[in-house]
């Protein structure tokens, strides 16, 4: 059986693969995928301590799940904005490179 | 034979995410990605949060992936020139990853409390959907009509977004 150290590192994993596309893909889009999977890596963590802590009447704690549906509706709000930033931005700039988004630097 | 499925799936799930990353293509990262949030759905399952599954699979293999892949298509994205590879930013990027892992590894290893397994559900048929709306709508009703006017104005501002010519 699969224990709660198990799912962790799995989550732990997913968010450093995650992170690690952020910080070294170029590509925007590429950049907010890796968002995503940083936020999937949280979800997962959430779901897995909602079954290994059961509540008083030995079910599964469903607050943990009700935060896990609140946070996937965030992002499906935040990937529309995002997407629609990202469509305005190339519109001006003809780019998706962040390295040629380079205006506001110092 | 939990076990097996749960890493089949793990590794599914890593190793598509890994794809995401890799790749060079944004078409195929794009389905790397939706095949890594499939295989999540099904790491999910071995928890029995069976709505959240479907919930994941719906929103984010559905409609959060049409959204990347129609941008992608609006966007005209090629193949990524190989530009010149900063080794600075490798180096940065692979330190502050590692450190963080391992100090998560270390963490973990740490706790024997986190050791444990899967503790017996007491009626493991009951509907997971009807537990997860009474939690939603009785323990979080004001969040959920909060959630609901985010949405709106998101929409607002996408739309906003998307005009021609911002007045």
């Amino acid at each position: 059986m699969p224990t709660l150290a198990h799912y962790l590192i799995v989550s732990g994993l997913l968010f450093s693969i995650g992170l690690g596309g952020v910080l070294l893909r170029r590509n925007i889009l590429i950049i907010f995928m890796g968002l995503e999977l940083m936020l999937n890596a949280a979800n997962l963590s959430l779901v897995a301590f909602s079954r290994f802590n059961l509540l008083a009447d030995g079910m599964p704690n469903y607050n943990a799940q009700v935060l896990v549906f609140f946070i996937i509706t965030v992002a499906a709000a935040e990937v529309a904005v995002g997407l629609a930033i990202i469509v305005a931005l190339f519109r001006a700039k003809q780019t998706t490179h962040v390295e040629d988004l380079n205006t506001l630097k110092f | 034979m939990q076990l097996v499925l749960f890493s089949i799936f793990s590794l599914l799930m890593l190793a598509f995410a890994l794809g995401v990353v890799l790749l060079r293509n944004p078409v195929s990262c794009a389905m790397s990605l939706v095949m890594s949030f499939v295989a999540l759905a099904a790491v999910f399952i071995t928890l029995d949060a069976y709505f959240i599954a479907v919930v994941q699979v719906l929103v984010y293999a559905g409609a959060v992936m049409v959204l990347f892949l129609f941008i992608i298509m609006l966007l005209d994205l090629r193949e990524e020139k190989r530009r010149r590879v900063r080794l600075s930013a490798w180096v940065g990027g692979g330190l502050v990853v590692g450190g963080f892992l391992a100090a998560l590894i270390q963490v973990i290893s740490a706790l024997p409390a986190l050791n444990v397994t899967k503790p017996v559900i007491s009626q493991p048929l009951a509907n997971d959907v009807a537990q997860v709306g009474f939690a939603l709508f009785r323990n979080f009703n004001l969040p959920f009509q909060i959630i609901g006017v985010l949405l709106l104005v998101s929409t607002v501002g996408v739309v906003l977004l998307s005009k021609k010519e911002l007045k």
